[in-house]
């Protein structure tokens, strides 16, 4: 394949038009992921939980596989694998060397086991690569509401415990002086992070999670230090990566993960480059 | 008329397993008093503070602050930790930390932005640090750090400041400005400053009683009767010579070969220069 085939194959404008009703769901999936991912995002760069979050859409993954496997629904089934994978850090990593230990633990074992379940399934094959690099067009009604539900559970989430938990997360020894629970917080945070970890394997798959969960913020964190600014600005980002990413994909024959995780790397190098020109001193390495 | 004391310990005993790290201790701390605490490590001193918090809790006996048993969370006190780096993961100006003095352990998302601004004004105009209110707090230096820790600790207008080795790690100059920070917020709103240190040379004109811990034991008076050869003497059970020098304090192990902070602990950072040299305490000589 030349060069001219691979630009035919990622952008084909050809039928744009006939396909785009095709994703909607796809596109209102997205939407919710964006704003997911831009707010929870903060609080993973700011807990340093990058890898965590990696560990839990594992085992995300190997739940997503089973529900295929066993022909239950692939949203509850991640979800299920989420949740666990979360109290189990919640429960035993309090402490981020622990906590990145017990991850990298976690983490093959849970790939293994959904790698087995894909393995015993004997449907559409697309359905097994998806779980892992994600999907565009597979997205139903049912399916959409579920990820929704979920989208709204977690921004809900968040609103309520924005302050203390950004208390916590900056300067966990004064919040709990000032008397935040901060080892409660942080279990209903695991929980949180594990439902939109869940939903965001649904479209850009397990192996990706972290372009929306975690490139948008820290590009954000790049170029602002005001705490409002910076979440309107990851969640900006977010929404560019996803829905900028399922758009372009619509437009060629390749799956949409390339899309989303290349849009919000760019974002991430050009926040880079902003921050450099702006205060050169600091960064010179 | 002596005014009710603000902080009281009647009897208070704390132990770990079999190993007591004080006990009998009595204790009244009076409105605009300087009570500095020392000691070697593991001698207790920061759960000293944590049962003024009530993060930790004492075995045998009782502590009440401004005649109330201890409740977590108290206005009444305030903590100034200890200086510890903010990485640029976290997207807070001086004014967002500050801010979370204030109302950081309320759910929900701050809505009261003025109210909370003008008082976060105001208290960084307390602490001089209003040059450097819209500054990231992990661009700022440990000593500007600490006035940031002050202001928000003056938010809740405590009667009592709880300082746990505020000083550590920063040089000499901000040794001196943030101790003459807290001196002054504590005369002027009246209230007590326990201020936990290794090194009492940067707060001992401010000082009024000194609380001695070590090996289990204590040693309450003020500097002149507790700085002397025989109480650290006999307090650590071996030899200590504590000597004079251009109105500083100078703790040294009786054989004379190596100088010690005047909490009787040897640190690595101080031996260096000072090793053999029982007249000077390594960088602050």
């Amino acid at each position: 394949m030349d060069f001219a085939d691979l630009i035919e194959k990622a952008f084909n404008f050809q039928d744009y038009a006939l396909l785009l009703p095709l994703v909607s769901n796809s596109l209102i999936a997205g939407a919710a992921l964006g704003v997911v991912g831009g707010l929870i995002g903060i609080f993973i760069m700011m807990r340093d939980m990058a890898f965590a979050v990696h560990g839990i859409a594992e085992l995300s993954f190997a739940g997503a596989a089973f529900a295929l496997l066993i022909g239950a629904d692939v949203v509850t089934g991640s979800v299920f694998g989420s949740l666990i994978a979360a109290l189990i850090l919640g429960m035993l990593g309090t402490r981020a060397r622990d906590r990145n230990s017990i991850t990298g633990v976690l983490m093959p074992f849970g790939l293994g086991l959904g790698i087995l379940f894909l393995s015993l399934y004997e449907g559409r094959s697309a359905n097994k690569f998806g779980l892992l690099t994600g999907q565009i067009v597979a997205v139903d009604d049912v399916q959409l509401g579920g990820m929704l539900v979920l989208s709204a559970v977690v921004v809900l989430a968040l609103a309520l415990i924005w302050r203390p938990l950004t208390f916590a997360s900056a300067d966990p020894v004064v919040a709990n002086a000032r008397g935040v629970r901060t080892s409660g917080l942080s279990i209903i945070f695991m929980m949180v992070l594990a439902l939109a970890v869940a939903v965001t394997i649904q479209v850009v798959g397990a192996l990706l999670v972290l372009a929306l969960l975690i490139t948008p913020a820290a590009a954000a964190m790049r170029v602002s230090s005001t705490p409002v600014l910076t979440v309107i600005l990851s969640v900006v980002f977010a929404e560019l990566a996803v829905v900028g990413g399922i758009l372009l994909a619509l437009a060629g024959s390749l799956p949409i993960s390339p899309y989303v995780t290349t849009i919000s790397f760019v974002i991430y190098l050009v926040c880079r480059a902003i921050e450099a020109v702006r205060s050169p001193r600091r960064h010179q390495v | 008329m002596i005014p009710n004391p603000i902080v009281t310990f009647d009897n208070a005993r704390l132990a770990y397993g079999s190993r007591v790290l004080w006990e009998g201790l009595d204790l009244q701390v009076q409105p605009g008093e300087f009570l500095a605490v020392l000691g070697p490590n593991g001698s207790g001193k920061t759960s000293f503070i944590n049962t003024m918090l009530g993060t930790t809790s004492l075995d045998a006996g009782t502590v009440s602050i401004d005649g109330a048993p201890v409740r977590r969370g108290s206005d009444s006190v305030g903590l100034i930790p200890q200086q510890r780096p903010f990485g640029d993961n976290v997207p807070l100006r001086a004014r967002d930390l500050v801010a979370l003095g204030i109302d950081g352990t309320k759910p929900g998302i701050r809505l009261a932005r003025r109210a909370v601004s003008a008082k976060v004004d105001e208290l960084l105009e307390l602490v001089g640090a209003s040059g450097y209110a819209n500054r990231a707090v992990s661009d700022l230096s440990g000593g500007e750090q600490q006035r940031l820790r002050a202001a928000q600790a003056l938010a809740g207008n405590p009667k009592v400041l709880l300082c746990d080795e505020p000083l550590l790690s920063l040089d000499l100059h901000h040794q001196q400005a943030i101790s003459e920070v807290i001196h002054h917020q504590a005369v002027q709103r009246g209230s007590a400053v326990i201020f936990v240190t290794h090194e009492i040379n940067p707060i001992l004109p401010y000082v009024d009683r000194v609380l001695y811990l070590a090996e289990g034991r204590f040693h309450l008076g003020s500097v002149d009767e507790v700085m002397r050869t025989e109480v650290l003497s006999e307090l650590y059970g071996a030899p200590v010579q504590v000597l004079r020098v251009n109105g500083r304090i100078v703790v040294v192990s009786g054989d004379g070969n190596r100088a010690l902070p005047p909490d009787g602990h040897d640190h690595a950072e101080d031996a260096g220069p000072a090793a053999g040299t029982p007249n000077t305490t390594g960088k602050r000589a």
